[in-house]
C-alpha cells in the first residue's frame, strides 16, 4: 500500500540505462531485407515514369516497387479510434506510394535490397520523370482562387472549417469607447525529434502478417494496415516493443503499411524499414504551423466585451490528424478567458509541405502562443498589469463546459500563478525591468496554460486491463496504453499495487510490449490520457482480482469474505488486523490445490465518459543582448495542477522534457522551405536548431495537487501541458525587456534583428537601401 | 553501415605517404567526424580511405627548438583545450576548439582534419588565420611549410599535393609573443552548432598599454575561406587604445567583408553581427592584454 504518491524508481530504469532494453531494431533478425524509399524531388506533380533498370542491376538489389504497383486503396493514417459512423471517420487520402506527389519528399518508390549500402546506392539510381504542377506553400495563399488543387475532392484546399459563435459579436463591438487590439500571430513548422527514428519490420507467419513497429498506437496501426492492404484486420499482428520517444509523430500510421505490403509481395520475407533522421524531418509528420488573427474589444478598465479568433492551420500535403488540431485550439480560446461575445473560425488547409499531424500539445502550443502573447499586447495597449489582468479574466472556479462536461473544480490558475510568482520574484522584477536603457536588458514574462485532457466525447475513450496472479503473489499487468518513455508503466504498477493490496509496485510485472494478439484492446498513448484512463481500468480490474483473492482466502481461512482484506501482500482479518496468511501462500495453494485449483486472473474494460481540465503557469526571465540580437533564457518555472501526483519524480521529469521542448519552439526551431522549389532547407539536426542542454537554464518544475474528483486516483493530464506555455512566457519576457512585441516564432537572432531594427533599437547607419 | 570501398591503415608516416601515392583517389581519415558524416550523406559514398589514426607521432602539443608552438595534426580538440602550452601562450585557440560540436566530437575531431577539410566555418580556422599559423606537410620529397592563408585555396580545397600528409600546425613565437586574443562564435545555439560567423581577434599593446602595436582579425564564414580583415587592422594598428579606435575598427570591417544573403542569414544581419563581434573581440583582447580602454 502507499505506492501511489511515491517517487519510486522506474520499472525500466536499469534495463534502459544499461542498454539491455530491446527496441525494434534490436529485435530484427540480421537476415532482414532492407527498404529504402525514393522521395519526390518536386513539391507538386504527377509521376510520368519511374526508370529502375540501372538501380535494379546493382549488387544486392532484390526488388523495386514503384507508385504504379501499390494497391489503389486510400487509407487514413491518424491515430484516432475508428468510428463506425462514416461521417466521423478520418479522411482517407493516402496511398502507400504516390503517382500524384504533393510535397518535396513524398514517397514514389521503394527499393528492397540485401543491405543498407546496396539499398542506398540503388535508391540514388532510380530516375523519376515528373509532370510538374504549380505548388503552394502558404496556408492563406492556398485558399485563394486559382491556386493549385492538392486533392481533387477539396476545392480551395480547405480540408475543414469550423466556427464558434457566442453572443452577438457584431452588435457588441458597436459599444462606444471600446479599445480594439488587433494582431496576427504565427508559429512555425517544427518536428518532434524523438531520439529513435521510426523503424518497422514485417514478416509472414502462418498466413498472417506480423509487424514490429516503433509506434505509440499498436491496435490502431493494426487496423490501418488492414485497411491499406485490403486485408481482414485479424490477419495483421502488430507488436510494439520499447520505443525511443514519439511525441505524437508515432501517433500516426507511418511506414507500417508499405513495409507490410513489401513483405506480403515477397512471400512473407522479413523486411525492415529504418527511417533516417533526414526522412523523419520531411516525410513523417510535423507540427501544424498556425497563423492566428486575434481581435479583442475591451473597455478602458480592462473588461472584455467581445473577442474574435481566426486561425489558419497548415495541414501540409495529406490529412493525417487534420482539423482536430486547429479545432482543439479553437476550443481553448473562448474558455480560457470567458467573454460574453465570441466569434471564432478555424480553417485547416492543404499545402505542398510535409504532412502535419499530432505533436505534443495538439494545437495548444500554437493557441497558447497566440492567446497569451495577445494577453500581454492588450495589457501594453491599455496600460494594465499582465498578472492582475490575467487573474481578473481567467476561467473562474465552477466553470463548466457544456460539450465535454468538464468542470473547473479548483482555482488552479491562480494557485499555480501564486507559486510561480513567488519562485521568480515576478512582481519586483517586472516593475524593475520596465526602466532599463543600454544594450543588455532583462525581462520577465508570464503565461498561463489551458489544457483539456482526453478524447471523450469526440471519440471513443476506454481502457482494457488484464491481471494475472503468479504463484508467489506477484502479478502481471497488461494494458494497451503504451509506455513511450513517459514512465506510464511505472505509474500503472504503482496504481495496481495499491488497488490489489501488494506491498511493492515491483511485484506488478507490467508487460511493456504490446502485441495485438495478446494485449487487451486499447487505443495507445496520446492526448496525455494514459494515467487518467488506465486508472479506471486498473481500479476496476484490480477490484475484480482482489475479490477473487478474498473469496479464495475466505475458503482457505473459513472467514467471511467481508472480514478480509489484502494489505501489503498479506491476507488480513480486518476486525483485528491479524495477518492470516501471506498472499504468496494463497496463490501457491490456488495454483496447485487438489481441492480447488484456480488461476486467479481478471480482465475488464472500462469505458470512460469524462475527462479533466489540466491547468498551469509558466514564468520566464530573459537577458536580451540587443546589439547581438540574442535572447538568453536565464530562469524559468512551470507550475502545474495535474491533480494528485502518482510519481512526483516522474512528473517532474515530464515537466522538464516539456519545458525543453517549449524552449526550442520559442527560441530556435523551425523547418524552412525554399520558396522557389518547395524543397525543405534544413531537415537535419545540424541546420534545424533543436535546443541543447547548453541552451537551458535550470528547469524548475512545481506542482499544485488538487485531487481530481473524476479520476479514481485523483490524477489528470501532464504529458503535453508543460510544452505549451513556455514560448509565450519567453516572448512576453522579451517584450518586458525591450518593449518590442514579436508575433512570430522562433524568437531567434534573425527575427530579433528585424524587429529591433524596425523599432529603432538597432540603427545601422551603414545599412544599404534595398 | 558505411559505404566504404576500401580502408588502408597506415602504421607509419612513411607508409601513409606511400599509401597516398598508391591510392591517389583515397581520402585521408583521422577522427572521421567529417569524412564519415559526408559518407553517410552519400557525398563520399563508395570512397577509399587511408586511416592515419595509428600515427601517434602526429599527436600532441609542444614548443619546438625555435620556440614555435607545434600542434601535431592528429591532436584532438579536447587535447588542445587541455594543453598547458596552449593555455599559456594562445589560450584563445583552446577556447575556440572547445566550441566545436559536443564533447564526443571534440574527443574525436583533430586540428589536422579541421583544417584539411578546408571549410570556412571550422572553429579553429579563423583563430589560426588571425595568428598566422604555418602548415607543415610531409610528402615523398620531405617536409614543406606554408602560411595557412596559402594553404586554403577555395571552399573545401586546400594545398595538399600527391603523397602529402599534413603533419603539424605551427604558431611562430613572433606571432604569439605578448599577444592575447578572443574568439566569438556566433551560432544559433550554444552547442552542436556551426558558426553563422566566427570572429577571432588578437592584440599586442605597446609596453605602456596606450597604443595598439599589432591587431589581427580573421573571420570564418565571411567568404569561401577564412579571411583576415586588413582595413580593420589598419584602423587599429598604431592607434590609441581607446573606445574611438574600437569603434573605427568595427566599422572598417565593412570594407573587408562582403557577405551574401542566404536562407541561413541575411547580408544585413551578417554585416551587423560582424561589426559588433569585431568590437567586442577587440575590447576583450585589450582586457586580456592587461590594458584598459580609455
Amino acid at each position: 500500500m502507499g505506492n501511489v504518491g511515491q517517487s519510486v524508481t522506474r520499472l525500466d530504469a536499469y534495463d534502459k540505462a544499461t542498454g539491455r532494453a530491446k527496441y525494434t531494431d534490436d529485435l530484427c533478425d540480421k537476415s532482414a531485407l532492407v527498404l529504402k524509399i525514393v522521395h519526390s524531388t518536386i513539391a507538386h506533380g504527377l509521376v510520368k515514369s519511374v526508370e529502375t533498370s540501372e538501380a535494379a542491376a546493382g549488387r544486392g538489389v532484390v526488388r523495386i516497387f514503384t507508385c504504379f504497383e501499390v494497391p489503389d486503396i486510400p487509407f487514413p493514417t491518424a491515430g484516432h479510434p475508428w468510428s463506425t459512423d462514416p461521417h466521423h471517420q478520418d479522411i482517407a487520402d493516402r496511398l502507400m506510394l504516390n503517382r500524384h506527389v504533393r510535397y518535396y519528399g513524398d514517397d514514389v518508390a521503394v527499393v528492397v535490397a540485401e543491405d543498407e549500402v546496396a539499398a542506398a546506392r540503388a535508391a540514388r539510381l532510380v530516375k523519376v520523370e515528373y509532370e510538374e504542377l504549380p505548388f503552394v506553400l502558404d496556408v492563406q495563399e492556398a485558399m485563394k482562387d486559382g491556386t493549385p488543387r492538392i486533392h481533387e475532392e477539396f476545392p480551395g484546399n480547405v480540408l475543414a472549417h469550423t466556427s464558434i459563435n457566442k453572443g452577438d459579436y457584431d452588435g457588441a463591438i458597436r459599444e462606444p469607447g471600446l479599445i480594439c487590439v488587433d494582431r496576427w500571430y504565427e508559429t512555425p513548422v517544427v518536428q518532434h525529434c524523438h531520439i529513435e527514428n521510426h523503424i518497422v519490420f514485417a514478416y509472414g507467419e502462418n498466413g498472417r502478417l506480423v509487424i514490429v513497429s516503433s509506434t505509440q498506437i499498436p491496435h490502431i496501426v493494426r487496423r490501418t494496415v488492414g485497411q491499406a492492404l485490403g486485408l481482414p484486420w485479424g490477419k495483421i499482428r502488430l507488436i510494439k516493443p520499447y520505443i525511443g520517444g514519439g511525441f505524437g509523430n508515432k501517433q500516426d500510421t507511418l511506414y507500417e503499411p508499405l513495409t507490410a505490403f513489401v513483405s506480403q509481395q515477397l512471400g512473407g520475407r522479413l523486411v525492415k524499414m529504418d527511417v533516417s533522421r533526414e526522412e523523419t524531418f520531411v516525410s513523417n509528420r510535423v507540427r501544424h504551423s498556425i497563423r492566428s488573427h486575434l481581435v479583442s474589444w475591451l473597455r478602458p478598465d480592462g473588461t472584455y466585451v467581445a473577442r474574435k479568433l481566426e486561425c489558419f492551420s497548415d495541414q501540409g500535403a495529406y490529412a493525417s490528424h487534420g482539423h482536430s488540431i486547429a479545432a482543439k485550439g479553437l476550443g481553448a480560446f473562448p474558455q480560457m478567458y470567458p467573454c460574453p461575445h465570441v466569434r471564432g473560425d478555424a480553417y485547416t488547409v492543404y499545402t505542398n509541405k510535409p504532412v502535419a499531424g499530432a505533436m505534443r500539445g495538439y494545437g495548444i502550443p500554437q493557441a497558447m502562443f497566440a492567446v497569451e502573447s495577445h494577453t500581454d499586447d492588450i495589457c501594453l495597449a491599455l496600460g494594465l498589469d499582465p498578472e492582475a489582468f490575467r487573474r481578473r479574466n481567467i476561467m473562474p472556479v465552477g466553470y463548466r463546459d457544456n460539450f465535454s462536461k468538464n468542470e473547473n473544480y479548483f482555482d488552479s490558475f491562480n494557485q499555480c500563478a501564486d507559486r510561480a510568482v513567488a519562485y521568480m520574484d515576478y512582481r519586483r522584477k517586472a516593475a524593475a525591468y520596465k526602466k532599463q536603457a543600454g544594450p543588455v536588458r532583462r525581462g520577465i514574462g508570464l503565461s498561463y496554460l489551458w489544457y483539456n485532457t482526453g478524447v471523450w466525447p469526440i471519440s471513443l475513450e476506454h481502457s482494457s486491463c488484464r491481471m494475472v496472479l503468479n504463484q508467489d503473489g506477484s502479478m502481471q499487468l497488461q494494458v494497451a496504453e503504451t509506455e513511450i518513455g513517459q514512465g506510464a508503466d511505472t505509474a500503472y504498477a504503482q496504481m495496481a499495487a495499491d488497488v490489489v493490496g501488494l506491498r511493492d509496485y515491483r511485484d506488478v510485472h507490467v508487460i511493456s510490449c504490446q502485441d495485438t494478439d495478446v494485449t487487451p484492446f486499447g487505443l495507445g498513448a496520446y492526448a496525455s490520457r494514459q494515467t487518467y484512463v488506465c486508472g479506471f481500468s486498473i481500479r476496476q480490474t484490480g477490484q475484480i482480482l482482489k475479490d477473487k483473492i478474498l473469496r479464495y482466502a475466505g475458503e482457505l481461512t473459513r472467514t467471511p469474505v467481508s472480514s478480509l482484506n489484502v494489505v501489503d501482500s498479506n491476507i488480513v482479518r480486518q476486525t483485528d488486523g491479524r495477518i492470516l496468511m501471506p498472499l504468496g501462500d494463497l496463490a501457491l495453494e490456488a495454483f496447485y490445490s487438489l481441492e480447488h485449483s484456480e488461476h486467479l486472473t481478471a480482465e475488464s474494460t472500462c469505458q470512460i465518459k469524462s475527462n479533466a481540465y489540466s491547468f498551469g503557469c509558466c514564468i520566464a526571465e530573459v537577458e536580451v543582448d540587443i546589439p547581438l540580437c540574442r535572447a538568453r533564457l536565464i530562469k524559468i518555472v512551470n507550475v502545474h495542477d495535474c491533480g494528485r501526483l502518482i510519481n512526483p519524480a516522474l512528473a517532474e521529469a515530464q515537466v522538464h522534457g516539456g519545458m525543453s521542448m517549449g524552449i526550442g519552439f520559442a527560441l530556435s526551431e523551425q523547418l524552412l522551405f525554399d520558396p522557389r522549389t518547395g524543397r525543405p532547407l534544413n531537415g537535419n539536426l545540424l541546420d534545424y536548431k533543436l535546443s541543447t542542454f547548453m541552451d537551458h537554464p535550470h528547469l524548475e518544475a512545481q506542482f499544485v495537487e488538487n485531487y481530481e474528483p473524476t479520476s479514481p486516483f485523483g490524477t489528470k493530464a501532464l504529458g503535453e501541458p508543460p510544452a505549451t506555455p513556455v514560448a509565450p512566457a519567453i516572448r512576453n519576457a522579451i517584450l518586458n525587456a525591450t518593449g518590442v512585441a514579436i508575433d512570430r516564432l522562433p524568437l531567434n537572432p534573425h527575427i530579433l534583428f528585424q524587429r529591433f531594427t524596425e523599432e529603432g533599437l538597432i540603427r545601422d547607419s551603414w545599412r544599404e537601401e534595398k | 553501415m558505411y559505404d566504404i570501398k576500401e580502408l588502408y591503415e597506415a602504421e607509419s608516416l612513411q607508409e601513409a605517404v606511400a599509401l597516398r601515392l598508391e591510392h591517389p583517389g583515397a581520402r585521408v581519415i583521422a577522427g572521421g567526424s567529417d569524412v564519415l558524416v559526408q559518407m553517410r550523406e552519400g557525398r563520399l559514398a563508395g570512397q577509399e580511405l587511408i586511416s592515419i589514426q595509428r600515427l601517434d607521432e602526429l599527436r600532441g602539443v609542444r614548443l619546438d627548438d625555435e620556440g614555435s608552438i607545434r600542434l601535431g595534426s592528429l591532436t584532438s580538440f579536447s587535447q588542445i583545450t587541455k594543453s598547458p602550452v596552449i593555455r599559456k601562450h594562445i589560450g584563445v585557440l583552446g577556447e575556440a576548439v572547445d566550441l566545436v560540436g559536443g564533447p564526443q566530437i571534440r574527443n574525436l575531431g583533430t586540428i589536422g582534419g579541421n583544417t584539411c577539410n578546408g571549410v570556412t566555418s571550422a572553429d579553429s580556422a579563423s583563430t589560426l588565420h588571425a595568428w598566422e599559423a604555418v602548415v607543415e606537410l610531409t610528402g615523398p620529397a620531405g617536409e614543406r611549410r606554408l602560411p595557412i592563408r596559402d594553404f586554403y585555396l577555395g571552399a573545401g580545397t586546400v594545398d595538399i599535393r600527391p603523397g602529402e600528409i599534413q603533419t603539424a600546425i605551427l604558431i611562430p613565437r613572433a606571432s604569439y609573443d605578448r599577444t592575447w586574443g578572443y574568439y566569438y562564435k556566433y551560432a544559433l545555439r550554444n552547442a552542436m552548432d556551426i558558426a553563422t560567423t566566427g570572429c577571432s581577434v588578437n592584440a599586442r599593446l605597446s609596453p605602456d598599454g596606450k597604443t595598439f602595436e599589432r591587431v589581427r582579425l580573421a573571420y570564418g564564414v565571411a567568404g569561401p575561406v577564412p579571411r583576415r580583415a586588413p582595413s580593420a587592422e589598419a584602423a587599429a594598428n598604431g592607434r590609441p587604445v581607446d573606445r574611438a579606435t574600437v569603434e573605427a575598427f568595427g566599422l572598417a570591417v565593412l570594407d573587408d567583408i562582403d557577405p551574401r544573403d542566404s536562407w541561413r542569414a541575411s547580408r544585413d544581419f551578417r554585416r551587423h553581427i560582424a561589426v559588433e563581434m569585431a568590437k567586442r573581440c577587440l575590447a576583450e583582447s585589450v582586457r586580456r592584454c592587461g590594458g584598459e580602454l580609455s
